[in-house]
Formats: C-alpha cells, sequence, structure tokens
C-alpha cells in the first residue's frame, strides 16, 4: 500500500495540477488573464443570494394557454367549414360554444358529418409516441361534434411554446440593459430569470408580465346600435361579431369588432416617444411592408371612424382616423408615464410571448447585505481554516502539514472543479463545503489515530502507517460512500438550493476521498521511503 | 517535539453502562421534540409557506412592538416581525394578498414606502416572494429528498454490515432529525430551505461519525469473538474516542467561529449544523451502539477471519461478511 511506482505518483500530480489550475481564474480578476480563451477560463460564480440579483421564477399560465387554444380553434373551425373561396364546398354549422376544455357545435346538414369530420381531422395533430392527437373528436346525437383538447396535446403545445417564450423573454431582459442575466428553461412550463445585481426588478416584472399582443381593432360606435344592444353592451355583452374590450389605464370600456385589422405580428419597430402635441409619453411603432399596405387601406376605407388599439385585450387608445395612414407608421397613446410606455415598446418589439407568464417565485437580495456576507464570510471562513491547519499542525506534527497540505489541495480541487462543471456557489453550496471539507479532515484524523493506535500496540514503523491506512479506509469508504448516495437522492428529488448543496457534496467527497487518503499517503510513503524513520512522532 | 493529545491512549470508560438512561432520555427527547413540533409548529419561512418576506438593515435598533404595529395596520393577516443576526436586522414577513402579481407587487411597494418613510435611513436588503404553489412544491420534494436519502443510506448499511446496523443507524438518524426539529419548533428560529441543507449536513455527519463506530464493531466482533457485547461496545466507542474528540472539536472550533464572525443570514444554519454536532456525536454513542444489544448482534453475525493475523479485514472478507 506504501509502494508508489512513478506513473502512479505522475498521475496523481497531474490530477492536482489540473485541479488547481482550473481554480485560479476564480481567484484573479478576469482582465489579468484575458489572454485566455474564454472557454479556457471557467469561473466559480456566486448565487444570487451571496452576490446580490433578482432571481425570478416565471409559469406559463396553463389556464390561459388552454381558453386561447379554445379560441383558436372555433376559428380554425370556422375557415376549415368555409371552404376554398368561390366554391360550393361551405358546410353550414351553427351553436358554437366553448366549455371549459371542449368546443361543441351543431353541422346544420346532417350528410355532411363525415366530410366534417374529415375536416377537423386535418385541424390535429399526432401527439408522442403513442398515436394520441392533440384534440380528440366525438360525434353526439348525430350531428353535434365535440372536440375535447387532449392533455398531451396541451403539455406538448406549452413545451413548444415554452421555447419560443424563452427566447423572447431573453430578448426583453437583454433590452433593460442588464448585465449577465441567466435565462433558462425549467421542466416544461418555467422559465428562470436570473439577473445580478439587479436591485428592483419591479421594471423587469413588468415587462415579463405582459404578453404583448397587439392588435388593432375597428371600433362598433355605441350610437350606431339599437338601444337594447346598448343596454347588453353596458353590461359587458356586446352584438353578434362585437366583443367589449375595457381600457387598460382609465375606466370606461370600447365596443370593438371581433376582426383583428392589423396585428403585432406585422410590427418592426417600437419606441417610447412623446406626442408632439401635448408632449405626452408615447409608444411610436411601425408596421412593415405587407403591414402597411393594409394599415393604409383600412385607413382610407374608414374615414371619419375610430379604431382602437388593443394590447393583451384592453384598450389604449382609440383615435379616430383623420385621413388615410401610408407608410406604416401609428402612434400609440393612452396615460403613459416615460417608464411604461418604454416598457410597452421593449414588450412590443420583442414580440408577442406565445404564452401568458406569471410570476411565482421572486427573490431579490440587495448588494449590501450579499456583500456583508461575502465579507464576513469570507472572514470566518478563514479563520476556521486557520484554526483547523494550527489544530492539525499540533495534534499530528509531520502527518499534520501533509494533511494540510492535502487539504488545501483539496480546497482548490472543489473550486476548479465547481468552475469546470459551471456550478455557482450558493448558502447551502457553503454548507456542503463545510461538510466535505470536515469529512476531509476527519480521514486525516481517522488515519492518523490508527497510526497512533498501531504504534501503540508495538508495531514497527512501515506496518503501523500500511495498517493504518488500510484500516481507516475502510470506514472513510463506506461513510464518503453513504453520502455520495444521499447527495444523488438530493439531487434527482431536490429543489434548486439543495441541488446546489448536493453537487457541491458530491465534487467535494471525491476530491477529499482523494486528497485526504491518496496524496495523504503518497506524501508519507515519500517520506518513509526517504528518511527510512526507526520511530515516528504522531 | 512533543504532540498535544486531547484524549489519553487506552481510555476505558463505561459508555454503554448508561445505555438504558440514556436511551430513555432520549425517547423523551423525541417525545418532547414532537409534542413541541404540534403545539408550537415550525416557523416556516416564505420558502415553505408561501408569502412574502423583506429584510430591512436599520441604522439603529428599531422599537419591534412599534414596527409590529406599523405593519400590522398596511397588512391584515399573520404578520411576523423577526430579528435576524443581530437586533437591527429584522425580516419582516406578510402573506401574499389575494389576487394576482400585481397585488403583491403594490402590498410590497406599500410595505417598503412605509418603512422608507418611517426609518429613512433604514436599506431593504432583500425581498422575496414565493407563491402557494411554489412553496408546496419545496416542502413537498424538501421533504421526500430527505425521506429517501435516509432510507437509502440504511439500505446502504444494511448491505455493507447487518441488518441490525441498517435499524440502528434508521434510528440514530432519526432521532438526529426530530431533535432538530424540535430544537427548531422551541426557538421559532426560521425554518427555510437553507435549514433543509443545514439538515442534511447534519446527517451527513452524524452518518460519517456512526459509520465509524460500526466499522469498529465489527472489526471487533471479528477478532474478539468471546467478549461480551457491551463489553465490545464499550472497547469500540473507547477506541474510537480519540477519532470522535478530535473530528468534532475541528467541527465545533469551525462551526463557532461561523457562528460568531460569520454572515447574518446563516445564523439559524450554523446553529443549526452546531447542535448537530453534539446529537450526531451522542446518537452514534448511545443510539445506534445500543440498538446493536437489543437487536442481539453478536460475533455469529459476522463470518470470523480465518487465518488473518489480528483480525484485519480486507474488502473480500467485508462482502463475504455482509452476505451470510
Amino acid at each position: 500500500m506504501l509502494d508508489f511506482p512513478r506513473w502512479k505518483t505522475s498521475l496523481i500530480w497531474l490530477t492536482i495540477i489540473v485541479g488547481a489550475l482550473f481554480s485560479i481564474p476564480t481567484f484573479v480578476p478576469p482582465s489579468a488573464i484575458s489572454f485566455i480563451p474564454e472557454s479556457m477560463r471557467p469561473r466559480v460564480n456566486l448565487g444570487l443570494d451571496l452576490a446580490g440579483g433578482s432571481h425570478i421564477l416565471l409559469e406559463a399560465d396553463i389556464a390561459d394557454v388552454r381558453a386561447e387554444r379554445l379560441s383558436a380553434m372555433e376559428r380554425s373551425i370556422r375557415e376549415a367549414m368555409r371552404g376554398e373561396p368561390g366554391s360550393s364546398d361551405d358546410i353550414a354549422v351553427g351553436e358554437m360554444t366553448s366549455s371549459a376544455n371542449a368546443v361543441t357545435f351543431l353541422v346544420r346538414d346532417a350528410a355532411k358529418v363525415d366530410e366534417v369530420r374529415e375536416r377537423l381531422n386535418q385541424l390535429t395533430t399526432g401527439v408522442g409516441l403513442t398515436g394520441q392527437r392533440s384534440w380528440n373528436i366525438e360525434m353526439r346525437d348525430i350531428n353535434r361534434v365535440v372536440m375535447t383538447q387532449t392533455a398531451a396535446g396541451l403539455t406538448n403545445f406549452v413545451s413548444e411554446a415554452m421555447l419560443g417564450a424563452r427566447d423572447i423573454v431573453e430578448r426583453r431582459v437583454n433590452a433593460l440593459g442588464t448585465r449577465e442575466p441567466t435565462i433558462i428553461l425549467q421542466g416544461s412550463d418555467r422559465i428562470v430569470v436570473q439577473v445580478p445585481g439587479l436591485q428592483d426588478p419591479k421594471a423587469l416584472k413588468d415587462l415579463l408580465g405582459q404578453t404583448a399582443r397587439l392588435e388593432f381593432h375597428m371600433v362598433t360606435e355605441l350610437a350606431s346600435l339599437t338601444p337594447e344592444q346598448q343596454a347588453e353592451a353596458a353590461q359587458g355583452r356586446a352584438p353578434v361579431g362585437s366583443t367589449v374590450a375595457p381600457y387598460a389605464n382609465q375606466p370606461g370600456s370600447e365596443v370593438i369588432s371581433r376582426q383583428v385589422m392589423i396585428s403585432g405580428d406585422q410590427l418592426v419597430e417600437a419606441s417610447q416617444g412623446f406626442d408632439s402635441d401635448n408632449g405626452q409619453p408615447v409608444v411610436n411603432i411601425r408596421f412593415n411592408g405587407a403591414g402597411a399596405t393594409i394599415f393604409s387601406r383600412v385607413t382610407r376605407e374608414n374615414v371619419g371612424k375610430r379604431f382602437a388599439m388593443l394590447v393583451d385585450g384592453k384598450v389604449l387608445s382609440a383615435p379616430s382616423i383623420n385621413e388615410a395612414i401610408n407608410g406604416g407608421s401609428a402612434q400609440i397613446s393612452g396615460n403613459f408615464t416615460t417608464e411604461s410606455a418604454n416598457t410597452m415598446a421593449i414588450a412590443l418589439r420583442s414580440g408577442a410571448l406565445p404564452v401568458k407568464l406569471s410570476v411565482i417565485e421572486e427573490r431579490t437580495v440587495g448588494p449590501d447585505l450579499g456583500a456583508e456576507s461575502i465579507r464576513k464570510g469570507a472572514i470566518a471562513g478563514g479563520i476556521a481554516t486557520a484554526a483547523t491547519l494550527l489544530l492539525m499542525l499540533i495534534v499530528y506534527g509531520r502527518f499534520g502539514v501533509y494533511a494540510n497540505i492535502a487539504l488545501t489541495f483539496n480546497i482548490l480541487m472543489i473550486i476548479g472543479a465547481m468552475a469546470l462543471f459551471g456550478s455557482t456557489l450558493t448558502l447551502p453550496g457553503i454548507a456542503g463545503f463545510v461538510l466535505t471539507i470536515g469529512a476531509a479532515v476527519d480521514a486525516n484524523v481517522l488515519i492518523n489515530e490508527r497510526i497512533r493506535e498501531e504504534l501503540r500496540r508495538g508495531r514497527r514503523v512501515f506496518a503501523a502507517v500500511e495498517t493504518g491506512y488500510k484500516e481507516a479506509s475502510r470506514a472513510i469508504f463506506d461513510a464518503n460512500i453513504t453520502n455520495v448516495i444521499a447527495a444523488t437522492l438530493m439531487f434527482v428529488f431536490g429543489s434548486g438550493p439543495i441541488k446546489g448543496f448536493a453537487v457541491v457534496l458530491t465534487i467535494g467527497i471525491i476530491t477529499s476521498v482523494f486528497t485526504g487518503v491518496t496524496v495523504t499517503r503518497m506524501f508519507v510513503a515519500h517520506w518513509l521511503r526517504k528518511a527510512r524513520p526507526s520511530s515516528i512522532t504522531i | 517535539m512533543k504532540l498535544l493529545k486531547l484524549v489519553p491512549d487506552n481510555t476505558n470508560i463505561r459508555f454503554l453502562k448508561w445505555r438504558n438512561v440514556a436511551m430513555a432520555i432520549s425517547l423523551m427527547m423525541i417525545a418532547a421534540s414532537f409534542a413541541l413540533i404540534f403545539v408550537n409548529g415550525l416557523n416556516f419561512g416564505v420558502d415553505f409557506n408561501g408569502g412574502q418576506t423583506v429584510r430591512v438593515a436599520f441604522r439603529q435598533a428599531p422599537n419591534i412592538e412599534q414596527l409590529r404595529a406599523d405593519i400590522g395596520r398596511l397588512a391584515p393577516g399573520d404578520v411576523s416581525v423577526q430579528e435576524f443576526g443581530s437586533a437591527r436586522d429584522i425580516s419582516i414577513r406578510t402573506p401574499l394578498p389575494e389576487g394576482d402579481q400585481a397585488a403583491a407587487d403594490r402590498a410590497a411597494e406599500r410595505l417598503k414606502s412605509t418603512i422608507r418613510a418611517r426609518y429613512p435611513d433604514a436599506t431593504i436588503s432583500s425581498v422575496d416572494t414565493v407563491s402557494g404553489k411554489v412553496s408546496g412544491e419545496l416542502l413537498r420534494t424538501g421533504a421526500w429528498s430527505l425521506f429517501l436519502a435516509t432510507i437509502a443510506i440504511s439500505i446502504y448499511i444494511w448491505f455493507r454490515f447487518e441488518w441490525q446496523f441498517g435499524i440502528g443507524a434508521l434510528f440514530s438518524l432519526f432521532h438526529d432529525v426530530a431533535l432538530t426539529f424540535g430544537f427548531f419548533a422551541l426557538t421559532q428560529l426560521e425554518f427555510n430551505l437553507n435549514i433543509v441543507a443545514a439538515l442534511l449536513t447534519i446527517i451527513g455527519y452524524s452518518l460519517n461519525d456512526t459509520i465509524v463506530v460500526y466499522d469498529r464493531i465489527r472489526e471487533n466482533l471479528r477478532k474478539y469473538r468471546k467478549m461480551g457485547i457491551v463489553e465490545l461496545l464499550d472497547l469500540s466507542v473507547n477506541e474510537t474516542l480519540s477519532r470522535t474528540v478530535m473530528t468534532s472539536g475541528f467541527m465545533l472550533i469551525a462551526l463557532l467561529v461561523l457562528l460568531i464572525l460569520g454572515p447574518d443570514v446563516i445564523f439559524g444554519f450554523t446553529a443549526a449544523m452546531l447542535l448537530g454536532i453534539f446529537i450526531g456525536t451522542y446518537s452514534s454513542i448511545y443510539m445506534a451502539a445500543p440498538i446493536l444489544i437489543w437487536l442481539k448482534v453478536g460475533p455469529d453475525s459476522f463470518v470470523p477471519l480465518a487465518g488473518s493475523e489480528g483480525g484485519v479485514a480486507t474488502p473480500e472478507d467485508k462482502n463475504r461478511g455482509a452476505a451470510v
């Protein structure tokens, strides 16, 4: 056991040196080693709980997605039944209603049910490998059709939409000018946004909280309605083909046509500006060529009428059309402040989110708390380490020195490995760190106590050291394997902070056993072979 | 050079003489912990309960009663105003208002502006908002990982040693966790995700300790086949005593330094770990070991090692021993 062939020694040193090298970038400022390519100098970043910043967890609003999909399906069904323009293959349908999870409608001509079914089939897609489809089509009472969205279809839609949502969230966060944000998908319906250094996440939340679906609709003037319809509209029930939309920043509502005149898909630019007449903050927008053509045509045809600009179903303003608007530029006003106009502009520019996202967790740590934590933590950690090293030295002498060198390597290797795996150091991570350092110290205590014991039993130096390492290794091995088992389970079943703990623990256990047992043994073996002492002090 | 020895050589303390008393005390402590958890409940932070925590650093220690009254007027319901770390650092916990994100934001803004108005030199050090959905998940996953880790560890020990050892380890881990929960129910320190990490650390440490003692028991069971079990356990505990004292000593020093000089945010965390060192060391001697007596572990539990001088075990022998 005390035999170390040259290849083994070289391999051990190589491992130590590589591990320690990767820890260097964490300790020196990036500018000092900028000559090394970025990928070759990974750093351990501090978690937001230590460094300060904002952590926001967003979740797709499934109820909203469900409702959106239902109304989209209603539109698709109508379109599918309408058939090719000019042809006579229209199928008359009626009594279309949406319940919690299904669209129901009536096929007027019962003979056409089969063809309806065929057309509806085109609207559904297969999901996964089980042959399930995104919607179930069911016939009732001969000519009533019920289309129900399947759970698999909904999940599939959400997870695909989240990919797009992630990119849009990233664009929005970057537009705020924050530094080094982290935006990652978590599970199938969540997005984590972490912005180091961000103090007041209100603007960010406002920005992410809006879907930013921009739509222009023609206004149905109340005066054009019958008195009964006006009364109905006042209670939120609009006549056929219209809908009642509330104002976003002021009381009241507008009755608008259901038909979308032009939507945010056609947008190429949005920026915050000021109204040239009254100096109020506004959002200036510009449509692409196709959008501009539509906008110009619709405005030309509707001079004298009003159109409403809606974002996420709420009316911002409903100006009158004085003349045809060419060039595709428009100005959205609506009781904005400079900030809210800017937020709106960013949201519109980055595109509409395919799903509505809501904040379900938010953690913000101020820079003082973070800096204070780091400063105090560094002082306390330094003193604790120094005390450990000193105690090790006065209790085990030369063997303590070996253990201390190994412990130093251990710390460097943990940091190096963490940098390599791109993990961040959080508070629970520090707990894992302390535990593994404890385990490394314990390994050396176990070994050295056992050597003392064997010497007391009258063994010669070589035999005592050899037996000491052999006997102690068994308990060290068992103890650390159990910790790895625990860490693995924590990683699989635990959430964020516990995962962080588990990662550091696993890395630390491996390096601790390596440095605490293998490296110290190499030092001791080297010394014993060279000095050949007849007695040792331990 | 004369080296320091904290524990004299060849101690012979009859630890297990007190095993019945110790077990009675431990069972009482476990029962008391459960009673405390039942009566006081745990002071769950927003991580597990949902809600909003605003931490404020004041220039001078504020009047907590006054602060509580001020905030009570703003946010109806279960408001908690607590010191954390020092008298100048106050943690204010409020339930999330009914309604959407905007309502929660407004409530937080109101709280922050009230504090700024009344205490102009105070700074908001952190804001945590956790919805009920997330806190439920965190509680569930936290409890699951704790439970599964404990079970898996016991199974491993069962395979590596004997079933009695597995049960012994399981029970002493249960003891450690129960007492730590009891401590949090008693002190009403905030119980949050970081404390779960501390709890896991305690389990890890206690386990380490238990395995060291068990390893020596296994070794001695093979070596001294005629020795009475109580005597043998005492011998094993004494033989590992210097290691136990040394390692615990190292941990205690490190944790004490962290407790006194370390950041305030980890106060509860360090306190839990410090307590865990004592509980974990104690349980290895007075829980994990005596259970072996009651479960009738004897020399026959392990296959003797033919021909190996001094009872030195090799890994192959161990596996054989465990397989029987």
